[in-house]
């Protein structure tokens, strides 16, 4: 029986292995399983597997609108190397395992991009000779490669259908909640949600299960907030579900703290990495100076070493040095444009010229075509006007230049801590693993709960390709898992009339009071997803340093902050759903607010300021590595609703001596 | 730059069950007004919330029939220019017309393979059911992985 608004079918399937998400991680899962799954198979496991999106994987996660670059391809590279940026551009809290581990297998997932139809540009004389045969790449830095990449996610998104096959792909289910084993509460065992197109109520029950669901936009008022509110840097869909259903399920978090404030053209939010990198342009105060190299800038930065003498500035301290010159009063910031066009031109012949006009263009039609729009609109060409600068509002996300997200364990064979040797061992609570591996790479805290990707925290840097990568190591530690699990049978610590009541809450919010006023979205019994999230923005922004207070923050404010925070998820279970897709921003909110939550927890216990550029706390405004120079990590308890946060020992894996001058 | 849908060029994907619009946007916002009663269109799609539009362009290339366009975001941008593309199998066009009339041209290749090719086990070797613990995918085995020095790992 097809179900109706209020009353969905409910649909249950058992698989051994759910994949949540479409995106880079989940593709490279998709790919990574098949001939694992086929050997597994010949050794007596039949193991059913199965990937559900909320959108279509065509076009779904952070890769929509393609790239231009793919940000992480070691080529000549040494991973120690990787690890040390990583770390370095991160201040120091990073950790050496996950991203070593990530730098020595990242290359072969950018060789198959390249062998499935992904055109990379190659340097004069290599052109067609793929990288797998040597073809060298046009780097736009070290780590960094040029591609035309508009198909991106839909050739990676081809390769990954084709391999897991449709029948085990269902597009447009989105997930509310993983459930955890009825015998086990540190175990999971399933997974609901529904679809956004059929009344339909789906319930997973699976051994092991991979959350890949991306990061977390919009808990930060965007700077704009009439039509151009869809217009944050980080894409609008990705709500931060990894983080906030991860820690309801029990598992360990980790640099929640962390966030990414990126520097990018300002209203468009579009890409400044080829600007920087490739055309060597450099960012101007509104007087022409280059402010980053003033010996001003280097005094500003010079309390927080010995970040500050890395070979490359971490981008938090970048972006501390432009917020200066903004509040002393010598904004707009610019990306001088003109003069590095002009600097490139000047050995060029016009064809040449001609090229580099469309490669500048091509920077954000392949990947931030609202930046083109903004261009067209105000009449910029960059190599006639200059454009502004603009740092964005937070997003927490874990596999770009941010490193926020859930603490897995990782590879045994680099000398990874098994112990927890520090000062404050006795507070991690003890149901927690100690060390950095305990059992299965990429699994969670919670048994068969495994990430990879944005979900990975406290190392970063992994993007696209990084991504896919993270998802393939994740699929083969989950087939392990299962193969090692082959008898146990999963049972929902809830039941489904249960879950089923819970998620059709804001529907029945909506169906039982909307007669009461004639104006449907005021309504004293029920708020719009719409207003709830405005109200998180708001509580966010002006207390939890977003835009409105320069990026600063104190105890005394994250205290305002906490409590309207507690009184907002209270009045999340008022949500209203007028139809499907309100129901999808419901809950798209409900885990804005768990991972707002746990932002701010992590910030309110970290007493200091480790991303100056990124926020401050103006209570304990420096970076204090003796007392600091540890991991931040955390555990949700979902019937107390409240967090326990504690430290980890941060060891460096590689000796980072030799990242600063 | 939110989405519009031209009146004149929709044609409700002739009534398929699912529109190639609806199939394809990220945040779920392209909706087909089966009866007029949302825009008094009847069978033509909309963006039922255009301020939470990425500009991600995802439904505009993928319209069969071009009929969706993106006008920039009303509380942000100037009126008057447009940002256009035309997506073909192996390369796009782009045409971008500025406020003040001034036009610019740009094709990009976007993919080296025919559309549906892809062959993902093909020329691969198979898994080593022996290494699904060690390093390394199915495609480098054990010793593909990414040449290292390894005196750098100091805790080892
Ligand atoms: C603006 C921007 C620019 C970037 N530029 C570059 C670049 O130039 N080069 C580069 O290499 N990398 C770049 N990256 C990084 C790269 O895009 C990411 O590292 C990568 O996409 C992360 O992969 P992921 O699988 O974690 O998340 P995503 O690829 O974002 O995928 C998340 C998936 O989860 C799904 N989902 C979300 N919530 C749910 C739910 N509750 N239920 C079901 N499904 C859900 C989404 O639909 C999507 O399929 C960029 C990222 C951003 C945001
Ligand atoms: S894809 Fe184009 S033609 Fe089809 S419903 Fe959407 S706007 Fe109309
Ligand atoms: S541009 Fe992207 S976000 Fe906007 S409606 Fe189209 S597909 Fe959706």
């Amino acid at each position: 029986m097809a179900g109706v608004f209020g009353n969905p079918e409910v649909v249950e399937e058992e698989v051994d292995i759910l994949l949540i998400g479409g995106g880079m991680g989940a593709c490279g899962a998709a790919f990574e399983a098949g001939p694992w799954l086929d050997q597994a198979k010949k050794a007596g496991f039949d193991i059913k597997i199965k990937l559900v999106d909320k959108a279509a994987m065509d076009r779904s996660g952070a890769v929509a609108q393609g790239l231009s670059a793919i940000n992480t391809y070691l080529g000549q590279n040494d991973p120690a190397d990787y690890a040390r940026m990583v770390s370095n551009d991160l201040m120091g809290i990073t950790r050496d395992d996950l991203a070593y581990d990530l730098g020595r297998h990242v290359d072969d997932s950018v060789h198959l991009f390249e062998e499935w139809g992904l055109p990379i540009w190659k340097q004069p004389g290599d052109e067609g000779k793929p990288l797998v045969e040597g073809g060298k790449p046009v780097r736009s830095g070290k780590w960094q490669i040029m591609i035309n990449g508009e198909s991106y996610k839909w050739i990676v998104a081809e390769a990954a259908k084709k391999a897991l096959g449709t029948e085990r792909i269902q597009e447009r289910v989105f997930i509310v909640k993983l459930v955890n084993d009825k015998n086990d509460s540190n175990r999971i065992a399933g997974a609901v949600g529904f679809s956004t197109r059929d009344h339909k109520l789906f319930v997973y029950k699976f051994k092991a299960c991979l959350l890949v669901a991306g990061g977390c936009v919009n808990i930060f008022r965007p700077r704009s907030v009439g039509e151009g509110t869809g217009r944050a840097w980080y894409p609008v869909w990705n709500a931060g579900s990894t983080y906030a259903m991860a820690a309801e399920a029990g598992a360990e978090l980790t640099m929640m703290e962390n966030r990414f404030v990126p520097a990018r053209f300002k209203d468009g939010y579009g890409p400044v990495g080829a600007w920087f990198l490739l055309f060597k342009s450099k960012a101007i105060n509104a007087y022409g100076e280059e402010y980053l190299s003033k010996p001003e800038a280097q005094a500003l930065l010079e309390p927080y070493g010995p970040y500050n003498r890395a070979y490359v500035t971490p981008s938090c301290l970048r972006n501390h040095v432009m917020l200066n010159e903004m509040l002393e009063g010598r904004g707009p910031i610019y990306m001088d444009t003109v003069s590095a066009l002009g600097k490139l031109a000047e050995t060029m012949t016009p064809k040449e010229i001609k090229h580099l006009e469309a490669e500048a263009w091509e920077d954000f039609l392949d990947m931030c075509i609202g930046q083109a729009g903004v261009w067209a609109g105000e009449n910029i060409e960059p190599e006639k006007k200059n454009s502004e600068l603009m740092p964005t509002e937070p997003y927490l996300l874990g596999s770009h230049s941010g490193c926020c997200g859930i603490w897995v364990s990782g590879p045994t064979d680099l000398g990874a801590p098994t112990s927890e040797g520090h000062a404050e061992a006795d507070k991690v609570p003890g149901h927690l693993p100690s060390g950095w591996n305990w059992g299965y790479r990429s699994m969670t805290t919670v048994k068969g709960l495994f990430t990879a990707a944005d979900g990975v925290g406290a190392s970063g840097h992994k993007f696209s390709s990084g991504s896919h990568a993270e998802g393939r190591l994740a699929m083969k530690a989950m087939i392990k898992f299962v193969m090692d699990n082959k008898d146990h049978k999963p049972e929902l610590d809830t039941s489904v009339d249960q879950l089923m009541e819970e998620i059709y809450r804001p529907v029945r919010n909506f169906l039982e009071n909307k007669d009461y006023t004639t104006a449907i979205d005021v309504n004293p019994n029920y708020i719009t997803p719409r207003m709830l999230q405005f109200r998180l923005q708001k509580i966010m922004d002006e207390y939890v340093a977003g835009v409105a207070t320069y990026y600063r923050t104190n105890a005394k404010m994250m205290e305002v902050a906490e409590h309207k925070l507690g009184m907002l998820k209270e009045d999340a279970l008022k949500m209203r759903a007028k139809d499907l897709h309100e129901l999808l921003r419901a809950w798209e909110n409900y885990h804005r607010i768990l991972a707002a939550e746990a932002h701010m927890k992590h910030i309110q216990f970290r007493e200091e300021s480790r991303y100056p550029g990124f926020y401050y706390r103006m209570d304990f405004n420096t970076v204090d590595d003796q007392n600091w120079k540890c991991f931040v990590n955390s555990v949700y308890d979902k019937s107390s609703k409240s967090w326990t946060v504690f430290k980890r020992k941060h060891v460096d894996l590689i000796d980072k001596a030799v990242s600063y001058k | 730059m939110p989405t519009f849908v031209r009146t004149d060029k929709c044609d409700g994907c002739k009534g398929q069950d699912k529109t190639a619009c609806m199939y394809i946007c990220p945040h779920d916002l392209m909706k087909l007004d089966q009866d007029g009663s949302d825009t008094g269109h009847a069978m033509k799609a909309f963006n039922q919330e255009p301020e939470q539009c990425w500009e991600c362009y995802s439904c505009v290339k993928i319209c069969p029939q071009q009929a969706i366009e993106c006008r920039h975001y009303a509380d942000v941008v100037p009126m008057g220019a447009s940002v256009q593309p035309l997506r073909g199998t192996d390369s796009i066009m782009w045409t971008i017309k500025f406020r003040n009339g001034t036009m610019k041209r740009f094709k990009f290749p976007i993919r080296t393979t025919p559309e549906g090719s892809i062959d993902p086990y093909g020329n691969k070797p198979t898994a080593d059911i022996a290494n699904i613990e060690k390093a390394g995918f199915f495609t480098t085995g054990t010793d593909g992985l990414h040449a290292a020095d390894a005196t750098q790992l100091i805790a080892k």
